[in-house]
């Protein structure tokens, strides 16, 4: 379809924490200094491959999310390259205090994961799916924010982390997704990749949402617009080119993510775009309130964010502004 | 052994740890904020370490086979930066930059600002874990002859973080490991009995897989010998519970806590240091023109 590499048609899903899983296990066996750390959730965040691999280079911390990410930093700063995972709601829900003082302003290479972050997280209810990462750890001088869109990208973002000489943070899901990208898709940290050119309006997606925006486009053009999809797996630093270009050509802007919409994605768009070209936008994601339990089709049909969500708010936002087309 | 040091005996040490309390003084006299009663109990343990237990280069602060330091409670840094003056890592006269705009010396230590600090710290209860990882790194590298020490305060034990640490380097057996708590007995709120009681902390430590040992933190003979003796301890990481006063030093600051986060002003400076430089009038100060 185009340089992007990306898969042909979406035929299968699969879980972005096992891109991860896989993806470390290869980190390990490319450099002896990867080292990882969990919280009593090993095979939940798909660590075990590692663990398996590597067990003295694996250390088990118990549920104590506050010790994982201080020991990870204790461990970066003797020259290793500590993986430490547990749930987006504890990692970095719970220890932002030692990620922010001994991780980003000791400035130590720790790679935290926060898995069953979002909605997918489905039946847990709302203790359990963390909406509020991308903004916790997008506050944070040094850090670096990611959130793939795929099993296939999280492999690649996972060996992009083990180079990275900064702190990192990488949100990833637990249910299983569809597969939208190939191993020849490119992905480098700080970048924002165009999945779908179009003219009309910029779909800017992060995470499980790319999916969806690349639905909803294909549901646009059968209704006659030409829509955009701009990927943007790095929330910190955001792509500032790319995102710019974008809404210059279409000047109107939507943005989607599974999490709050202050402070993520949707915040840092509204925020580039402010400072340096004010473009109509709307911001797709959880507005201001949390969770709750439920499959997580449901959740995310009952919370607006699907493919037809954004879909329809195109329609919207074109048929708003139309006396700002042509 | 250091590498860049001679033989200090006891009585040099103890000379050094004056020199110390009285540069701590001088330079929150001059910052005019920051916490005195810490910093002036743990003179003696930071010379300690400085001047004869720590394999260190203060002309080299990143040298490879160096022993860690980690300081938890970040707020008692003045006697960090005392010491490391004092060892030679750089020049008395930046003690007096305390908590400047642009100083190396942060109110509380910054590893990126000044080489030799090992980590950032401040907020409470985090220095063990980080020492945790260092341990378990060099277990990995078998560095066998590199030694992981810690100090902590005893009100920092309050937070949860410390007791998630000790239960992990008793899991793993981290003998690499020498705690230091400074047992002072005092924290911002009052007494630790008081805000929030420590006690029994010995029984504490043994019932998370440490081995303790418990000793007076200002006898300089005494310090030296439980951090030797901890070496000697294969089996388990080892917490020297280091009863200290306060304020040692200055008899107006000793054991009274509304010390622990306020610095001295002109006059009381004055009147600490000639305290301090004739050890509360038993002999004459060597500085008097200073």
């Amino acid at each position: 379809m185009n340089e992007m590499h990306l898969a042909p048609k979406v035929i299968t899903s699969e879980p972005i924490r096992k891109g991860f899983g896989m993806g470390l296990l290869q980190a390990g066996q490319l450099d002896p200094n990867v080292v990882a750390a969990c919280a009593d959730l090993t095979e939940s965040t798909n660590m075990h491959f590692f663990a398996e691999a590597f067990p003295d280079r694996y250390f088990e911390i118990g549920v104590a999310e506050q010790n994982l990410v201080t020991v990870g930093s204790g461990l970066a700063a003797m020259g290793k390259v500590p993986f430490v995972s547990s749930y987006a709601a504890f990692n970095p829900g719970r220890n932002w205090e030692q990620i922010r003082t001994t991780i980003c302003l000791n400035n130590r290479p720790v790679k935290i994961i926060g898995s069953h972050a979002g909605l997918y997280t489905g039946a847990d209810g709302a203790t359990h799916q963390m909406l509020e990462d991308l903004a916790l750890m997008r506050a944070l001088p040094n850090m670096v924010v990611l959130a793939p869109g795929d099993s296939v990208e999280a492999a690649k973002a996972t060996l992009a982390m083990a180079k990275d000489k900064r702190p990192n943070y990488m949100r990833v899901a637990r249910e299983a997704t569809p597969v939208i990208t190939t191993e020849h898709t490119p992905f480098q940290i700080g970048r924002a990749y165009v999945f779908r050119p179009g003219k009309d309006v910029s779909l800017i997606a992060t995470g499980t949402m790319t999916a969806k925006a690349l639905e909803a486009a294909a549901v646009l053009e059968k209704d006659g617009i030409d829509a955009e999809v701009v990927h943007v797996p790095t929330i910190k630093p955001v792509d500032h080119s790319v995102i710019l270009a974008s809404a210059e050509k279409t000047r109107h802007v939507i943005t989607a993510e599974e999490g709050q919409i202050n402070g993520g994605l949707g915040g840092a768009v509204a925020e580039l775009l402010g400072e340096n070209l004010p473009t109509q936008m709307i911001r797709i994601g959880m507005n201001d309130r949390f969770g709750e339990s439920g499959k997580p089709d449901e959740l995310l049909k009952h919370f607006g964010l699907t493919s037809g969500h954004i879909a329809m708010t195109a329609h919207s936002i074109l048929m708003d502004h139309s006396n700002h087309k042509h | 052994m250091a590498k860049a040091q001679k033989d200090y005996s006891i009585a040099d040490l103890q000379k050094k740890a004056n020199t110390i309390r009285a540069d701590i003084i001088k330079m929150l006299e001059k910052a005019g904020s920051g916490h005195s009663a810490g910093p002036l109990g743990l003179a003696d343990i930071f010379t300690a370490l400085y001047f004869r237990i720590l394999k260190h280069d203060p002309e080299n602060p990143d040298w490879g086979d160096r022993d860690i330091l980690v300081l938890s409670n970040g707020h008692c840094v003045p006697v960090r930066y005392a010491t490391m003056a004092n060892a030679g890592y750089f020049s008395r006269k930046e003690l007096l930059t305390l908590r400047q705009l642009g100083s190396r010396l942060q109110g509380h230590p910054e590893r990126e600002r000044l080489p030799g600090l090992e980590t950032t710290s401040g907020p409470l209860g985090s220095g063990l874990s980080q020492a945790i990882g260092m341990a378990l790194a060099l277990r990995l590298d078998k560095a066998q002859h590199r030694w992981v020490y810690v100090v902590m305060g005893d009100g920092e034990q309050d937070e949860g973080n410390v007791w998630e640490a000790a239960m992990t380097a008793g899991k793993y057996r981290l003998s690499n490991i020498i705690a230091i708590t400074d047992r002072n007995n005092i924290q911002i709120d009052g007494p630790t009995e008081t805000v929030m009681p420590l006690e029994n902390l010995k029984d504490k430590w043994e019932a998370f897989g440490w081995h303790v040992l418990e000793i007076d933190g200002n006898d300089m003979e005494a310090i030296i010998d439980a951090c030797q003796m901890a070496k000697a301890i294969v089996e388990k990481p080892v917490m020297i519970i280091a009863h200290t006063i306060p304020g040692k030093g200055v008899d107006f600051m000793e054991y009274d806590f509304h010390w622990h986060g306020v610095a001295p002003n002109h006059e009381q400076a004055v009147k600490a240091l000639k305290e301090i430089r004739t050890l509360g009038g038993k002999i004459k100060s060597e500085h008097e023109h200073e």
